[in-house]
């Protein structure tokens, strides 16, 4: 059992969102206690500009400094870090990032579901995938391969979200293990190992 | 489901029959691309793939086209080609030759935009510009010139936001849905085949642009070609990579020092 606990502890925590899901981040990484062991990656769709800040933003609502990913970055537990605006961000097999300017998907880029996909497939069981407000059908098929690999999934309530569309997208394909407010994901992670 | 192992098998066969070497590019991202297109072109299984791959010649030209990223665009990143502009023309234009390299050019989008900052630095006639790739079809696209017209809306705004201060339609003839760029900015481009993965220097240069290209190697592979770029350039020549790529932590990095926010380096010995 303990053993079988061990295999299984969480290893990633990736967060999806678009629209209305910043203020959603706000308000749930002030909540996130810092001991956390796992990398927390999170795939927000925004503006196709370079600048960094918001990873910047992110950073002031997180006791933990939020990383933009950078090409062939190792994977840390206990950091945050953010896809970069306009281009995919995909997790190798060592353990390290790698981005990827591909065709967008689902009209986006970063997309939700390439990331997802991709981490799925590396951590299996050991990640939990989690999808916030939005307008738009990213992030469902994302879900599903994590669930698929044996990993969970979070999707915010729709009555809780901004945009509805997205997480209920998700529901409606039956994506979600649970289904939380923003009180109930914070506690969630804290109780993630 | 296409597994790893399957992917190191293919991956061997196209060494041992076309000579291309792909086992050092990510595997991420090449596996997302082979997955992406055996569901475009509906290939049921693995062993199908490889079959068409081995024995059918048109078909591998498709298959290296395909997981090999082809996208690109004028003036992407606008503040980059302002310091291009700005901080790198003028010193290249003190030269009596320039030579440029865009190695990995695909389409050639950015090999145009750069023809049009030189002309508009009234460099162009004293400048060559190589534009290399290791697939031949899409060094077609680079000699004609031609880009979907519905892009050029998006290029024209970010021509304007790299300093550009005419208007952007000059520099091409509309004709049923395609942009034909100016034949005076393709007589100036050179194009070869060119694999970074298993090709030498073949020049020396005073400006190597290649962006967003290393993304798809993995550390080994970059730094080999960090070293073929560092070969290939002369003395206080310039390299551009991508906004997310990096010098840093490579074999090379203390022959060069990074000029500004954007990603160019100097190569100062």
């Amino acid at each position: 059992m303990e053993e079988n606990h061990l295999k299984n502890s969480c290893r990633a925590l990736l967060i999806g969102g678009s629209a209305g899901s910043l203020q959603v981040l706000f308000n749930l990484f002030p909540a996130i206690k810092p001991d956390f062991t796992f990398a927390v990656i999170i795939v927000l769709h925004r503006r196709n500009s370079g600048d960094s800040a918001l990873s910047e933003l992110l950073s002031t609502k997180t006791l933990a400094h939020t990383l933009e990913a950078e090409d062939k970055d190792p994977i840390l537990p206990g950091k945050f870090y953010l896809a970069p605006a306009d281009y995919h961000l995909l997790i190798e097999k060592n353990g390290t990032f790698s981005l990827d300017y591909s065709e967008k998907v689902n009209f986006s880029r970063p997309s939700i579901d390439v990331t997802f996909e991709s981490a799925a497939e590396i951590y299996g069981p050991s990640l939990v995938g989690m999808l916030l407000s939005g307008a738009n059908e990213d992030g469902t098929k994302g879900l599903l391969t994590i669930k698929k690999m044996g990993g969970k999934t979070v999707v915010q309530n729709p009555e809780t979200a901004q945009m509805p569309f997205m997480p209920q997208h998700a529901i409606s394909h039956h994506a979600a293990d649970y289904i939380y407010n923003i009180i109930e994901m914070a506690d969630f992670i804290n109780n993630l190992r | 489901m296409i597994e790893d192992e399957d992917i190191a098998i293919l991956l061997n066969d196209l060494f041992d029959i076309y000579g291309y070497d792909f086992t050092r590019y990510s595997k991420a991202s090449l596996k997302r691309r082979i997955i992406r297109l055996c569901a475009l072109d509906k290939i049921p299984s693995y062993a199908e793939l490889r079959y068409r791959v081995r024995t059918d010649e048109t078909y591998f030209k498709r298959f290296v086209e395909e997981i090999t990223v082809n996208v690109t665009e004028m003036f992407r990143d606008p503040s980059f080609y302002k310091s291009l502009r700005e901080d790198i023309l003028p010193v290249l234009g003190t030269k009596p030759f320039i030579r440029i390299w865009h190695a990995g050019c695909s389409t050639g989008e950015e090999v145009y935009s750069m023809a049009i900052l030189l002309k508009e630095a009234n460099l162009l006639r004293k400048s060559l510009l190589y534009a290399t790739d290791l697939n031949p079809s899409v060094l077609e696209k680079v000699r004609k010139g031609i880009f979907p017209l519905n892009q050029m809306k998006q290029y024209s705004e970010s021509y304007i936001a790299s300093g550009g201060i005419h208007d952007f339609s000059m520099y091409y003839t509309a004709h049923y849905g395609q942009a034909k760029f100016d034949k005076e900015l393709a007589e100036k481009i050179i194009i070869s085949t060119h694999n970074l993965v298993s090709d030498s220097s073949f020049n020396e240069f005073d400006l190597i642009l290649c962006r967003n290209v290393l993304i798809y190697f993995d550390k080994e592979l970059q730094d080999r070609v960090l070293k073929l770029f560092d070969e290939s350039l002369g003395t206080l020549g310039y390299l551009a990579l991508g906004t997310k790529e990096t010098l840093k932590f490579s074999a090379v990095q203390s022959k060069f020092r990074q000029l500004n926010r954007e990603k160019i380096w100097k190569k100062i010995i």
